[in-house]
């Protein structure tokens, strides 16, 4: 089973050096456990751009399709038997990078 | 048989069995959805055929096996679960549960899948009253005074993100146990708190069925995890307040507060029982939780005959215990309670006053207030407070009573 763990900001600029090196130490625990499948982090919101090709014609939107004061800065993808353990190993990466993080299942 | 033993011996199937069948079937066929309603078809069933085929022998069986009986009739009938829908199933953990002596019963699985912290707490009741339970939608909206659909959708949602997320169907590891057994005993609480102090202008004061239900199922927990304190001291503490049940609303409908109420009409046998429990957390000698030293708290009040008898002093050092561990405002005001009855009426409002920041829009900070001033002989002050309580107070039988105390003020 695999999980969606996003990293929720609210302020811009990226991780401190303290907790790029608490997310390398989380990072190597999930390898080492078997737990990592993917993970990265984002640029800013205001760098994304919309692209809408539903009408035959590409319409591109330069920002976010949603603007909210809260956004996603990165994300984990993560391996986990059940949701105990993607809320243990969700929580482990909270302290790590020091921000909220939402926990969601792929289906 | 005649009818009313044979519906007798149904409501008493459904009350013992109903936990035990849909938990069965959740562990054997992996999905909430199928022991439910399976679970419902084999009582409808029991319903239909026990008046006219007598009781069985042993009700229990009966009903896990024809529930059984519905699910594989139901899941050949759709016969289209896809690889996917079968990967969907509920993760059963088979291991056995650590330490080896450690507690292991089916209905355990439920309960702390139906109380999971992934779920919201309004879910986890609903839930829990239904899976656990075995309320139906119906009664469950109307204690909760919600709309029977919207109820269904709470109930239905909470269902699909079990599945969707997988929240496992086991008992938490001994490391996590403490916290989710606190998480299951807080869904019971506001279970037994809805009906003891029902909220709503058209709703009766005590619901009944609600206190005897959250009653019932931490009696279930009790008995699946007898060594846990705080699971005795939530039954304790459930007991001694149901034993007050009938004393404290008057017949017109009013609250009789606990210096008032007729002690010779509380239940002797809950309280007896409540009291057992609280001598039996003391003697185990362990450090108590909050719901063992709330119940200590109710066994001081319930020893007594006369209230002018009441070891206040042995209430307030309880309280100090309590506020130790939950340092809330809430339990600070009614700490300042016993304080008025140990050091004066003074003492405590100036210790009520300091809260106003954090309780200003609850009811009883109000109530509270009112009545050390009353007592402090500050009657317009009083009265101004107890206009405020009224104001916020939710519960029929606490307005009734507040008004009365107001406009008894001289």
């Amino acid at each position: 089973m695999q999980y969606l763990v996003s990293v929720i900001d609210d302020k811009t600029g990226s991780a401190t050096p303290t907790e790029m090196a608490a997310i390398d130490v989380f990072n190597d625990r999930l390898q080492a456990e078997g737990h990592w499948v993917f993970a990265g982090g984002l640029a800013s919101p205001s760098a994304a751009t919309v692209i809408d090709n539903r009408g035959g014609e590409a319409l591109f939107t330069d920002g976010p399709f949603l603007e909210t004061k809260e956004y996603i800065a990165g994300f984990w993808i993560i391996e986990a038997p059940d949701l105990d353990m993607a809320h243990k190993l969700a929580a482990e990466g909270s302290k790590a990078c020091n921000r909220k993080v939402e926990v969601r299942p792929f289906l | 048989m005649n009818r009313v033993d044979v519906r007798e011996a149904i409501t008493q199937a459904h009350h013992e069995e109903w936990a035990r069948v849909v938990a069965a079937l959740t562990r054997r066929f992996g999905d909430l959805d199928i022991a439910e309603e399976a679970a419902a078809e084999a009582f409808a069933a029991a319903v239909e055929r026990w008046p006219a085929d007598g009781v069985p022998p042993n009700p229990g069986a009966w009903l896990t096996t024809t529930a059984n009986r519905k699910a594989i009739d139901r899941i050949r009938r759709e016969n289209k679960r896809d690889d996917k829908q079968k990967e969907a199933q509920l993760v059963y953990d088979d291991d056995p549960p650590e330490p080896p002596d450690a507690i292991d019963d089916e209905r355990l699985r439920l309960i702390f899948t139906c109380c999971h912290p992934a779920l919201a707490m309004e879910a986890r009741v609903a839930l829990t009253l239904r899976m656990v339970g075995g309320l139906t939608v119906p009664e469950i909206a109307r204690a909760f005074l919600v709309q029977e659909a919207t109820m269904g959708r709470r109930i239905t949602r909470a269902k699909a993100k079990i599945k969707a997320a997988r929240i496992p169907y086991r008992v938490p590891s001994a490391e996590d146990l403490p916290a989710r057994v606190s998480g299951v005993l807080a869904v019971l609480f506001l279970v037994f708190n809805e009906g003891y102090l029902a909220t709503g202008p058209d709703t009766d004061p005590v619901r009944h069925d609600l206190t005897a239900e959250a009653i019932r199922l931490t009696r279930l927990i009790r008995a699946l995890m007898p060594d846990d304190g705080e699971v005795a001291g939530l039954l304790a503490l459930m007991l001694l307040t149901e034993a007050r049940r009938t004393a404290r609303v008057s017949a017109g409908g009013e609250l009789v507060a606990l210096d008032e109420q007729d002690r010779g009409a509380w239940d002797a046998a809950l309280v007896a029982e409540g009291h057992r429990l609280v001598r039996e957390r003391l003697a185990a000698g362990v450090a108590p939780g909050r719901y063992q030293i709330l119940a200590a708290i109710n066994a001081v009040h319930t020893s007594v005959r006369d209230v002018h008898d009441t070891d206040w002093s042995q209430v307030v050092a309880l309280y100090d215990q309590l506020v130790r561990l939950d340092p809330s405002p809430i339990i600070a005001l009614n700490r300042a309670v016993a304080v008025a009855e140990l050091d004066g009426p003074e003492v405590a409002l100036a210790a009520v006053d300091r809260l106003e920041d954090k309780l200003a829009g609850y009811h009883a900070y109000h109530a509270t207030r009112a009545d050390l001033l009353r007592r402090l002989g500050r009657s317009q002050e009083s009265r101004a407070a107890y206009d405020k309580a009224i104001e916020l107070a939710g519960n029929t039988a606490e307005t009734a009573y507040l008004t009365r105390r107001r406009d008894q003020l001289g």
